[in-house]
């Protein structure tokens, strides 16, 4: 018998509906404990609101909050940047999203597929209010924008979700704990040098035991999921690879370029970085990388649309003086939103002509390798490698073709195809973090099928992925396997080191 | 039953996360995939195996509630429209391939898996799942089943009816069925099967399906010609037809429609009054021949271009830019209202000039797809919603063609079903007789009028009901068959 998607009869009829489940059962302990364990205070201090009444602990996707705190405003969009109806009429319902949508995959329910969230989009319009309901659904979607691939209408549920999770933001009033822990995210990975700091007392957190000890005292072992998740992603930091503030091109110059250096990449894959830049530095550019923030991805697909844009401000204020010819980006996440720059500060009166020219100079690194057409000599590496399309790479950029050259055009590599490669492997910015269940699951689903290519290491192109990967690879016991960035693999080809060096 | 108690019930069958009771989760499935029809259900339940789907029904039937399967809800004539106070049954747990026994030539699958996954899960052994909807790769087994779902390549292999050899299924009482065959191709008695094959939910619901494959063929050709107009176009079909070619599938796609697609999925089709994708396949020699004829027909009917797919992946970009066409008007239009008529093909040159007459009388426009070789219309009439009155203009307009299709000796429905949609059309092509005939198997089944009510029928009515002073129905009156 086969498995598609999961779910099914008999044994495994519970996997599909699995972290619903859990999500059910434990919703409401586990954001109690999490209050208490990021110092939100005491279950009482919290209040009625995490008591979920008993019938929505049942719902089918509910974490077991009760709408008690009075979270219900109607309609449930405002004027400010609601999801624009002339969008959403876009959708005519024909359903060509759900089979690569990763909830609908997951749950097989129609207000967790593209098509019904875009449904609950138009009723919050005019007919319905914002409440726990409405807003766990737009929780739940990772933002990982395979629907927008997979729609042949062309509807832009980028945009949408994006309005969405603004307003949610705005005009939902989350329970205390569910803030607190996304306040804490949000204060800590757009800032690389806290979250340098932070990644240390996490890995103390696991190496004395505390966990372990958590976890045998009973109710204590599966309360603070989502804190578990974070410190389950997060690997030991490496030594940082500084990278200089000007990189001048090896033989001709043939562009002046910026690259951003990320929050996550920098702190935890600083050998992409230097690695990017001497790719770039050997294919004629002159690399400049100026002391620079975070660029505003996180915070624009959670939907904090000031902190957002003033990420976006900053940057532009760093790069746009640098008489550069591109900004290049070597994480999906990042470049997706800075290509949207221009649509994001469409508002700001001072920012939106400059905020559309950056963004049109935005490419992703392996896209304007492309476009500049190779020129320093290739060595060979001998190596089969499965190439994951991270999300916001091939769907949100519509880069796919050029990574995957980018690794052929260097002799003796072999590029294996993931099944389903389309759907998300449940990283999706913080999502894995606030969603750790259902990530959880996608994640495995994922690495189960990179397994299944027999590759001999894995290549992508966004730190979150390479996150994710990691981690649910290392819970399934094959954290042998060797994972990089495209960029790291022409690194070692152009330098011609032996293939050994990636599979370390 | 008061809800409360019929939420605890279901939930005691499926457990909480097998029902969805809250409003606003509710509503997102108040429609398929036509939006013109909404009914909030009362509730929406998710079985995962037979068992429960047999639970679910002997609770309804007990309780006299009504109920609806639906699949993937992609539907075009309203199928699965919910009913008001009633149950949807979704089957999209359902999804496992229970079976794969290519040696008989059988794939054994639950109602809820994907067409796509059909063929996907046999392709490396050389065979396929024939049937190919437009909306294959997310329409569910179980979906065309109930609609007896067509696709480009009927022409030549035929409906789902064709290719589903056996089905196991729980009947309106919650009794258990096996319909079919098992391993040998065909059994005596009545053909119950076929009779469930194209019953749009009315009768039961699938539980487990059994599929025949097909080897792909040995060799495949696909060319695309680019004509002046419908009219053209047609006369090449009529050529290719009349000179004895049965290919695997003539589609035609209108000015209009080519558009569309074009801004979709950029497929890079010619600019012209229509094109047609034609594609022959079987043994190599014999395809080869009449390949070149039918190239030759391309030319003598005028074609300004004809096109041959060099490889797969170019004649997959020709099938894309086809099977996206009914998603991609809403990059032309707000909203579309579509028609699935058949017209013998002989009237396609009459038939297509009539609703482009309809179309600039109701000054509204059409947009035309379909798959030529057997007169299987696809009228898209766009309008916007959102202007008072265009939905029941295009409503009405689509009625027209309807009419028009009638008029030319032809038929309501191709592939999509009557549904909720297209019901009231019914008596325009059978008679009160028929109907009441088709009302008997439908009360042979399900006598109290649970399943899918209100669907197909112009008037519902209970079984052996009917307005008026009592008749007995010819069929009774010769002692053919009872009323139960």
């Amino acid at each position: 018998m086969t498995e598609r998607n999961g779910g099914g009869r008999g044994e495994d009829r519970y996997n599909a509906t699995d972290a619903t489940e859990r999500r059910g059962d434990e919703g409401t302990f586990r954001e109690e404990a999490m209050a208490e364990s990021i110092g939100a205070g005491s279950p009482e201090d919290v209040g009625q609101s995490t008591y979920a009444a008993g019938d929505s602990v049942r719902q089918t996707v509910g974490i077991g909050r009760s709408t008690e705190s009075g979270s219900y405003t109607f309609p449930a969009f405002d004027d400010h940047h609601p999801p624009e109806k002339d969008l959403i009429d876009d959708c005519v319902h024909c359903g060509f999203c759900l089979p690569t949508c990763p909830t609908y995959v997951l749950f097989g329910e129609e207000m967790d597929s593209p098509r019904g969230r875009i449904y609950l989009m138009n009723k919050g319009l005019t007919e319905e209010p914002m409440n726990d309901q409405m807003v766990r659904h737009f929780d739940l979607c990772l933002g990982c924008m395979a629907c927008v691939t997979a729609c042949p209408s062309g509807v832009q549920y980028d945009k949408l979700i994006e309005a969405t999770r603004g307003q949610v933001e705005r005009r939902y009033e989350r329970s205390a704990e569910d803030k607190a822990f996304r306040e804490m995210i949000f204060q800590l990975f757009p800032y690389p040098n806290r979250l340098r700091l932070a990644a240390g007392p996490m890995r103390l957190y696991q190496r004395l035991g505390i966990r372990d000890r958590l976890r045998k005292s009973g109710v204590m072992n599966r309360i603070p999921s989502r804190l578990r998740a974070m410190e389950a992603l997060l690997p030991d930091v490496p030594k940082e690879e500084k990278v200089p503030e000007v990189t001048p091109a090896v033989g001709e110059k043939r562009a002046r370029v910026g690259v951003l250096l990320g929050c996550v990449q920098r702190v935890f894959f600083s050998p992409v970085n230097a690695a990017t830049v001497r790719v770039l530095a050997a294919e004629g550019c002159e690399v400049v990388a100026p002391k620079q923030g975070c660029c505003g991805a996180l915070s624009t697909h959670a939907g904090r649309e000031e902190e957002s844009l003033n990420f976006a401000r900053k940057t532009i204020d760093t790069f746009e003086n640098e008489d550069l010819d591109y900004f290049v980006i070597n994480a999906a996440g990042c470049g997706s939103t800075m290509k949207e720059y221009g649509y994001l500060l469409r508002d700001d009166p001072e920012y939106a002509e400059r905020a559309k020219a950056f963004s049109e100079k935005v490419r992703d690194v392996s896209e304007f390798l492309q476009q500049l057409g190779p020129r320093a000599e290739r060595h060979p590496l001998p190596v089969t490698a499965a190439y994951h399309d991270a999300c916001h790479l091939a769907h949100a950029q519509g880069v796919r073709q050029q990574p995957r050259q980018t690794l052929k055009q260097i002799p003796g590599m072999q590029v294996k195809e993931i099944r389903e490669a389309e759907v998300c492997c449940g990283s999706a910015g913080i999502y894995n973090m606030v969603e750790p269940e259902p990530a959880e699951e996608l994640g495995e689903r994922k690495a189960k099928n990179i397994l299944a290519t027999g590759a001999r290491m894995i290549v992508t192109s966004n730190p979150g992925c390479m996150l994710q990967i990691q981690a649910s690879l290392k819970r399934m016991g094959h954290d042998e396997l060797p994972m990089a960035h495209p960029m790291e693999v022409l690194d070692a080809s152009l330098r011609g080191e032996p293939v050994e060096t990636l599979l370390r | 039953m008061e809800r409360s108690r019929l939420i605890q019930a279901m939930e005691d069958i499926l457990g909480p996360e097998g029902v969805i009771h809250e409003r606003e989760q509710l509503r997102t499935y108040e429609c398929d995939g036509l939006m013109n029809y909404r009914v909030i259900p009362d509730l929406v339940v998710l079985p995962v195996n037979a068992e429960q789907v047999q639970k679910i029904v002997r609770l309804c039937y007990d309780e006299g509630i009504p109920y609806v399967a639906r699949g993937s809800g992609t539907g075009l004539s309203g199928g699965a429209l919910p009913v008001e106070s009633g149950v949807l049954i979704v089957m999209s747990r359902m999804k496992r391939i229970l079976e794969v026994d290519l040696e008989n030539e059988r794939v054994v699958v639950e109602p809820g898996v994907i067409n796509l996954w059909v063929s996907q899960e046999v392709a490396d052994e050389g065979y396929y799942y024939a049937p190919d909807p437009a909306s294959q790769l997310v329409s569910s087994i179980g979906g065309n089943l109930a609609e007896n779902s067509g696709g480009v390549h009927c022409l030549k292999y035929g409906f789902t009816t064709n290719h589903v050899t056996g089905a196991e299924v729980v009947l309106p009482d919650g009794s258990v069925a096996h319909l079919g065959g098992g391993k040998a191709p065909d059994e005596p008695g009545y053909d119950l099967l076929g009779a469930f094959v194209g019953s749009e939910g009315t009768l039961g619901i699938a539980t487990s399906i059994t599929l025949r494959v097909l080897r792909k063929p040995e060799a495949v050709r696909t060319l695309l010609a680019a004509f002046k107009d419908t009219e053209e176009a047609g006369d090449a079909v009529s050529g290719i037809i009349g000179g004895g070619i049965v290919p695997a599938a003539i589609e035609m796609m209108d000015r209009l429609c080519l558009e569309a697609v074009e801004v979709a999925v950029s497929p890079g089709f010619p600019d012209a009054g229509a094109v047609l994708i034609v594609e022959l396949d079987g043994p190599e020699a014999e395809v080869e021949n009449q390949f070149e004829r039918t190239m030759k027909i391309c030319e003598d009917s005028n074609a300004s271009e004809i096109r041959v797919a060099e490889d797969d992946a170019e004649r997959a970009l020709f099938w894309k830019g086809r099977k996206a066409a009914f998603a991609a008007m809403g990059r032309v239009s707000n909203d579309y209202y579509v028609q699935d008529s058949v017209v013998p093909r002989t009237e396609l040159g009459a038939v297509l000039k009539r609703i482009s007459d309809l179309g600039e009388e109701y000054g509204m426009r059409v947009a035309n797809v379909f798959h030529a070789g057997d007169g299987n219309l696809h009228p898209l009439v766009l309008y916007d919603g959102e202007v008072e009155g265009e939905a029941e203009k295009a409503e009405k307009l689509a009625g027209d063609i309807v009419f028009a299709c009638l008029e030319h000796g032809g038929s309501l429905t191709g592939e999509h079903g009557i549904g909720e949609d297209k019901k009231k059309y019914m008596p325009k092509m059978f008679t009160e007789e028929d109907l009441d005939t088709m009302q008997l198997l439908r009360c042979a089944f399900d006598p109290h009028y649970l399943c899918n009510p209100g669907k197909m029928f112009p008037t519902p009515r209970l079984c052996g009901e009917r307005p008026g002073p009592f008749r007995m129905h010819p069929v009774q009156k010769a002692g053919l068959a009872e009323l139960f």
